[in-house]
């Protein structure tokens, strides 16, 4: 597709989308494990799909493993996946390597998660970026030209006046720094999708505004389509029109960033926006509060043996006796367009049948369901009187 | 307040030499107690990393300390000068005294062997007297400690995700039982709710270790829930210093104030993000006087001739500014 083609495109067009995409990562069995018929995998990513589309940001939150670099690797076909299919405006793509593959790399860019691993520690930063531009073409015509535009990408990510970062190596930057080299980068290759994997997590407040900013102007004038891959459930609701949940390896809830960073549905959705930090809840003593109030939360689960059922339910306060068994499909759960959650709570028949709370990990009937799920129940009681 | 564990007294550090040098931590005083978190807060490049490495003599080249001093206060003996130790010494200070997790540090697992093998080398070198099955259930514990499931123990690292990674990192310098941790954007990669739970456990070995936390982070709102105290630093200096919620209600520095205002908040209305205008100020050329005032939407007369002091403007909390002239006493 040449650009201008591109550029007559609808803005809020598919242009990558992820249909049933799942990473297993075989693992070498201990001895005593050695007869079981299964082979070991690490369960990474199961079953994900979602669009990414021109001109929005989506944003993929969850648990620290639970596979959200894994999909952006996918996306950017660094690992082949094991099942799913994966569609560049419309039609199944597979790359591996050569020129296939940086053609595919010149349209989706991957900004990697650490600073640190992805600069080469005996270049400039002169050198990265000219490269960059050169490789995708965009090093205009001349000395002149390139230093125009490598002056362009240093500003665009806040990095002035350029003439004091060109010349440095990677580590004479702070970490910060070199975060924003990585972003100046795949800048350069003007790419249509940016999979951004946590490009602002090692960046003080006022840069990661900055830097914030700069994607969503990017998202808005070149018309890119953006994964913003985050732990910060606050930035998401700033930056992202659109956001995922994942947790171990799976997609759990999906909406419009508002519904769901503010009226989350998924309990552990519910469980990852109340633990965000809240400079107000502090009452002076430090640590000690919040230790107290989030111990018996457990732990993450194994992804070689995956809970069955609903992999959240070893963690879960609603869980009920199908949680342990039965994989929850995604639910609609009405309040928005769009808002949906892979949670036996919002399938009417499943709670009817059980009490939410029943089978779960320390049975507390104290523990009130979310609100999504308590309105939702009064809307079907409502209806079936 | 409890006693001091670890005070530093106008440490001064430049990368390079003479003319070239860039002075990136200048004149820092800072003191940590026993048995408290003591936030260090500030932008990208303001020091806080420099700081850090100065203060452990981890600095790479050319990175050169060039002034002041680090007291360790050790639990039985007389207090020493880190910065004078002889090599020996600092061995051993490293090791059982301190512990530190590094910024990036969840590249520094080597990447040849397992977790297991590393976790379990280092609580050998700590306590050569284990068994090999003492080891094993300690590992096991310190990896539940930072919420990584026991079967993932014969993992290396790249099969571990980046924050899994950086959790063995806690992990590890927790196995030395220190006396100081110092943790340089220790949980940057971690969600939130592993940050809490982690945070916690820290708070709870904290309890019963009774060891200090040098805590570094861009992440103000953290800090504010997590710190006993709150150090913020802004070109390579420490511009105000007080208990966290001090800090939180009512900040002294504009550019603390600058800080506060720059996060996006997941609860109540969507606001306006200001941030903080301009640019981090250039260590190669730092502005005259405050070196926030070409950013500083308060700046007066004497901002852009003579550099503030840090100094105590009321009990208990120290502020380097102009428009809080330090109290009688003059600086600490
Ligand atoms: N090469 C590999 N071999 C085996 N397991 C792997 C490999 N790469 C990743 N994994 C596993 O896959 C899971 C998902 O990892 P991934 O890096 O995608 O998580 P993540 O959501 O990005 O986490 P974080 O927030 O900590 O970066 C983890 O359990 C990890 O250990
Ligand atoms: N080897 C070096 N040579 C020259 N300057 C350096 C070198 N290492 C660091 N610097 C500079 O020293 C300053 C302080 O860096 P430092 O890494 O301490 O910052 P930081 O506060 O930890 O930032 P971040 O939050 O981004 O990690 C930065 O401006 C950096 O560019
Ligand atoms: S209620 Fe059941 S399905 Fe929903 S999150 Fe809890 S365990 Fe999973
Ligand atoms: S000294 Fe002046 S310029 Fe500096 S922070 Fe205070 S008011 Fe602003
Ligand atoms: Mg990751
Ligand atoms: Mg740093």
């Amino acid at each position: 597709m040449t650009l201008s083609e591109s550029a007559a495109a609808p803005a809020d067009e598919v242009v990558l989308e992820a249909v049933g995409l799942t990473k297993h990562f075989p693992v070498r069995r201990r001895l005593r494990n050695l007869f079981s018929r299964t082979p070991a995998v690490v369960h990474a990513v199961d079953d994900v799909s979602f669009a990414l589309r021109r001109g929005r940001v989506t944003a993929l939150v969850g648990e620290s493993g639970s596979g959200k670099s894994t999909v952006a690797r996918l996306l950017a076909q660094i690992y082949p996946r094991t099942a799913g299919d994966l569609r560049l405006h419309g039609t199944s793509t597979r790359v591996r390597g050569g020129r296939p593959f940086r053609a595919y790399v010149r349209r989706v860019q991957l900004i990697l998660q650490d600073p640190f691993a992805s600069l080469n520690p005996v270049h400039t930063v002169r050198y990265h970026l000219t490269r960059s531009l050169r490789i995708h073409g965009n090093a205009g015509r001349g000395a002149e030209e390139l230093d125009a535009a490598l002056g362009k990408l240093l500003t665009r990510v806040s990095l002035t006046p350029p003439e004091r970062y060109l010349d440095a190596f990677p580590h004479e930057l702070s970490g910060g720094q070199r975060q924003r080299v990585a972003i100046a980068r795949a800048l350069g290759a003007d790419p249509e999708v940016l999979l951004a994997d946590e490009p602002v997590s090692m960046l003080d407040v006022s840069i990661r505004l900055g830097v914030l900013n700069l994607l969503q102007d990017l998202k808005e004038r070149l018309n890119i389509a953006i994964l913003y891959i985050t732990h910060d459930i606050a930035s998401a609701r700033y930056f992202a029109d659109e956001t995922i949940v994942m947790y171990a390896g799976r997609m759990v809830e999906g909406g419009d960033s508002e519904t769901v960073t503010q009226n989350p549905a998924h309990p552990y959705t519910r469980l990852l926006t109340d633990s965000a930090p809240d400079p107000d809840r502090i009452t002076g003593d430090g640590v000690d509060t919040a230790a107290g109030e989030d111990r018996g939360q457990g732990e993450p689960p194994s992804l070689i043996t995956p809970p069955a059922g609903c992999r959240f339910h070893p963690r879960c306060p609603h869980a009920m006796r199908r949680c342990t068994a039965d994989l929850p499909p995604r639910l609609t759960i009405g309040d928005r367009p769009g808002h949906w959650a892979a949670c036996w709570l919002y399938d009417p028949a499943t709670v009817a049948a059980d009490t939410p709370g029943s089978a779960a990990p320390d049975a507390d009937p104290a523990v009130p369901p979310p609100p999504a799920a308590l309105e939702r129940d009064a809307a079907t009681q409502g209806e079936t009187r | 307040m409890t006693d001091p564990v670890l005070e530093i007294r106008g440490l001064r550090v430049d990368y390079g030499l003479g003319d070239a040098a860039v002075h990136a931590v200048r004149d820092v005083d800072l003191t940590l107690h026993r048995g408290e978190v003591l936030g260090l807060a500030g932008e990208s490049g303001s020091g806080k990393s420099t700081l850090a490495y100065g203060l452990t003599r981890l600095l790479p080249p050319p990175g050169v300390v060039s002034g002041g001093q680090v007291i360790y206060h050790p639990a039985d003996g007389p207090p020493v000068d880190v910065l004078t130790l002889s090599p020996a010494q600092l061995r051993k200070f490293r090791w059982a005294e301190t512990s530190i997790v590094f910024q990036g540090a969840m590249n520094s697992l080597n990447p040849v062997h397992k977790v297991s093998t590393q976790l379990l080398d280092v609580i050998k070198a700590h306590e050569p007297q284990s068994t090999a099955a003492g080891r094993l259930a300690r590992a096991r514990d310190l990896l539940r400690l930072v919420g990584i499931a026991a079967d993932r123990l014969d993992s290396y690292p790249h099969q571990l995700s980046g924050g899994m990674r950086q959790r063995v990192m806690i992990a590890m310098a927790l196995a030395l039982e220190p006396q100081v941790v110092i943790m340089d954007e220790p949980t940057t990669a971690l969600d939130v709710v592993m940050q809490r739970q982690i945070l916690g456990q820290l708070a709870e070995l904290r309890e019963r270790l009774d060891f200090a936390v040098l805590f570094i982070t861009h992440d103000l709102s953290l800090l504010v829930e997590f710190s006993d105290r709150i150090a913020i630093m802004y070109g390579g200096r420490i511009v105000e210093e007080a208990p966290a919620a001090q800090l939180y209600g009512r900040a002294l520095h504009p550019y603390t104030e600058g800080l506060l205002h720059s996060f996006p908040a997941l609860r109540g209305p969507r606001r306006e993000l200001t941030g903080i205008p301009g640019s981090p100020p250039d260590l190669r050329a730092m502005p005259e006087g405050c070196a926030f005032h070409p950013r500083c939407p308060k700046a007066f007369d004497p901002c852009d001739k003579k550099v503030p002091a840090l100094g105590a403007a009321e009990p208990g909390r120290d502020v380097a500014c102009w428009l809080h002239p330090v109290a009688a006493g003059g600086p600490r």
